[in-house]
């Protein structure tokens, strides 16, 4: 028997989780004795509906087969996905970082791995990923510091403000 | 009065700091614009940030910039390479591309630019006329009728937005979800923030959008390995002197091609999520149906240039007519700038005009400045993209995510908006790639607080919820939200299914009785009249025969979008 799992309907299935999760959730929120509309009455307007838009897609994805080009296992999956996932990690890793390292430091070493990793990962190449990541972030970071007057976070090792 | 908020929107809009941040943003919009994978919409998004500590005026002003100079940026790199720089600008190609090539780069440029600038200007004139009008209509508006416009907003976006309705309306749903994080406006109660004291304040509308559009859009950039390496454009082009005045006279010669594509994109801009991507192609379909040589086009025929170059940047002040005078966002850039409104408390509604009029005529003048300064731009910013195109993908991607980052912060100086910024960055790339549409989710996140709103209002004046079908506005737009939801549908079938004969014909009887129970004359009249073109159509389909429309009219323009 073929198999009726795709995309669609696992992100059909994803939602009504979600859904599921929030609907509970909506029953937390507090109750006044005031107003004529309560909070909670919109959100659960908007579950309700989304909730049945969910199933509605879940019914569309299960009466088709998958289409070409999908599945193919998670190695295929993480090859075709490799560059994203690449920034999202890296991206993750400046955020946690950020108290410590600071804007700037932080910023010039996330640009430069995310253009070293991105480019090849070539040496002779590292030069200029370094020149354009000190250039770039040091002209963004002059901008909004002496310009726009904000105060960017300088982190420990630098402690700029 | 008018003199006075004139004069003062002029001294406001002709400073010599608010010139130079036009100049700025229209060369940054003709240079984006012109890069393909780069949306006009992004090059907005990322303007977003310097926005801040500018006035009101200077903030929109810049971004008016961005936006005029990205609908004009799109044709240099498609008429000189065959790429179009942006959606808007796909048709263009058709004939851009092939006039060029035969040895005219110069007069293609130069038609492209001229038909850019008359056709913005043409709406610019219509923005004038059409925005207070249309505000005077809106005044009418009860919180029944508001909430009404708004699900017809969104309804309307899912339709036109995404190949699946229910994908859709799904993402409109989660945006709309989004919006309800953190403190109601209307009880001032804590929602969904799962005891994370950050989420009590709900997220910010700025790193939603910036996560959900310029962060996945740049990962989408980067997806293939390969083809991020290589520089942007590998086709090689030539700056070419612009052959104004062959251009113009060709311009005056097609000039009711020229005025009429300009209507389309207006009236395009005005629908809530049409944009510039529809215009353009609309526009060019309706040239070559109406051209006495229609087998010339995608030859390098000026018509084919005029038509999608005219209607995509008058699709601009049709969308702006929409956002001023109702509130509405015409399409998603629009969104942004509604978004721009409301950093600078600025609330967006049918009264914006009469409450604001400084800022809505610095508007006006702003958006008919803008055209002037693009074609002033457009030769040094075509050199300019000669060189941003050799730049590889990753080096810029790698850059502008940092470039999010600082500027997100920069909002509310907190570390809280960098996560808003990831986790909608990861948000709109996974739905994106399972075919979500992002434009109905950002109109949701926009148009959210405004729904709940006005429903709490219309509730607590009174209980009766009938009145959200017997109040002649909030009927009609139900009545046009149901027939733009039906839309895919007839689209899909217009050439196989009989019923489809009768979804424009039972369209304009639908909205026939919120007509007739308006005040007035003029509606009852159009009333009257849509019914006699309701009958008249039937009429026609009843004389040929209740035959279905041939394959190739409408299904034409479905081939140039996918194009």
């Amino acid at each position: 028997m073929q198999t009726r799992i795709n995309r669609d309907s696992v992100s059909a299935v994803f939602l009504l989780l979600f859904c599921g999760v929030f609907i509970a959730a909506s029953f937390e929120i507090e109750t006044t004795n005031y107003g004529t509309l309560q909070s909670s009455v919109w959100p659960q307007i908007i579950l309700g509906v989304l909730s049945l838009f969910s199933l509605l897609l879940l019914t569309q994805a299960l009466r088709r087969p998958p289409a070409a080009g999908e599945g193919g296992g998670l190695v295929a999956w993480l090859r075709r996905y490799r560059n994203p996932l690449i920034c999202y990690a890296l991206f993750l890793a400046f955020l946690v970082s950020l108290p410590v390292l600071g804007m700037l430091l932080g910023g010039i070493l996330f640009v430069l791995v995310m253009l070293t990793i991105l480019g090849g990962g070539k040496l002779a190449q590292l030069p200029l990923h370094l020149v354009i990541a000190v250039v770039s972030v040091g002209a963004m970071w002059s901008i909004f510091t002496f310009a726009l007057g904000v105060f960017l976070p300088g982190g420990i090792i630098l402690n700029l403000q | 009065m008018l003199i006075e908020n004139l004069g003062g929107a002029f001294s406001e809009v002709f400073s010599l700091g608010n010139l130079m941040l036009m100049f700025l943003g229209v060369s940054a919009g003709l240079i984006a614009g012109s890069i393909p994978g780069f949306t006009i919409t992004m090059a907005v998004v990322l303007t977003l940030p310097f926005t801040f500590g500018l006035s009101a005026v200077e903030g929109l002003a810049t971004m008016i910039g961005v936006f005029v100079g990205g609908l004009s940026g799109g044709l240099m790199s498609g008429m000189l390479t065959g790429i179009p720089g942006t959606p808007s600008s796909v048709a263009t190609t058709f004939d851009g591309f092939p006039m060029a090539r035969g040895g005219r780069p110069g007069l293609a440029l130069g038609i492209g630019i001229w038909s850019s600038f008359f056709g913005g200007i043409l709406s610019a004139c219509l923005l004038v006329a059409l925005a207070p009008q249309l505000a005077r209509i809106g005044l009418e508006f009860g919180p029944w009728d508001y909430f009404a416009l708004v699900l017809f907003a969104l309804t309307i976006t899912a339709s036109l937005s995404g190949e699946n309705l229910v994908k859709g309306v799904i993402a409109g749903l989660l945006g709309l979800l989004v919006a309800t994080i953190g403190e109601d406006e209307v009880n001032g109660v804590a929602r969904f923030d799962f005891g994370v004291d950050a989420l009590r304040q709900g997220f910010a509308f700025l790193p939603v959008l910036v996560g959900l559009f310029a962060f996945s859009q740049l990962l989408s950039d980067v997806r293939d390995v390969a083809a991020a390496r290589r520089p942007l454009m590998e086709k090689s082009a030539q700056a070419v002197r612009v052959e104004h005045l062959k251009a113009m006279r060709q311009i005056f010669r097609h000039w009711a091609q020229l005025v009429r594509s300009a209507l389309i994109g207006t009236f395009t801009g005005i629908l809530p999520a049409a944009g510039g991507s529809i215009s353009n192609i609309l526009a060019y379909d309706q040239a070559k149906k109406a051209s006495r040589t229609p087998e010339a086009f995608g030859s390098g025929t000026p018509e084919g240039i005029i038509a999608p170059e005219s209607s995509n940047n008058a699709t601009a002040g049709g969308a702006l007519i929409t956002m001023m005078a109702l509130g509405i966002p015409g399409d998603v850039v629009t969104a942004v700038m509604l978004g721009a409104l409301l950093i600078h408390n600025v609330q967006p509604s049918p009264t914006f005009i009469s409450d604001n009029p400084q800022l809505a005529y610095a508007i006006f003048v702003a958006f008919f400045l803008a055209h002037f300064i693009m074609i002033a731009m457009q030769a040094v910013c075509l050199r300019a993209f000669l060189l941003v195109v050799r730049v590889p993908m990753y080096t810029l991607a790698s850059v502008i995510l940092l470039y999010c980052a600082i500027g997100v912060f920069a909002l509310n100086n907190v570390t809280f908006d960098i996560w808003t910024l990831f986790v909608f960055g990861v948000l709109g790339y996974v739905l994106k790639t399972l075919g979500f549409p992002l434009a109905p989710m950002i109109l949701g996140v926009v148009l959210g607080h405004v729904a709940e709103l006005n429903l709490s209002r219309a509730l607590a004046i009174s209980d009766d919820i009938s009145l959200f079908v017997t109040r002649p506005w909030a009927l009609f737009f139900l009545v046009i939200s149901l027939f733009s939801a039906a839309f895919p549908w007839y689209q899909a079938r217009r050439h196989e299914a009989r019923w489809t004969l009768f979804y424009f014909p039972a369209f304009c009887v639908a909205i026939v009785l919120p007509l007739f129970l308006m005040e007035g004359v003029v509606r009852p009249i159009l009333a009257g009249a849509l019914l006699l073109i309701a009958a008249f159509t039937l009429w026609r389909h009843q004389q040929a025969g209740w035959q279905l429309p041939p394959r190739g009219s409408g299904a034409e323009v479905s081939q140039l979008r996918e194009t």
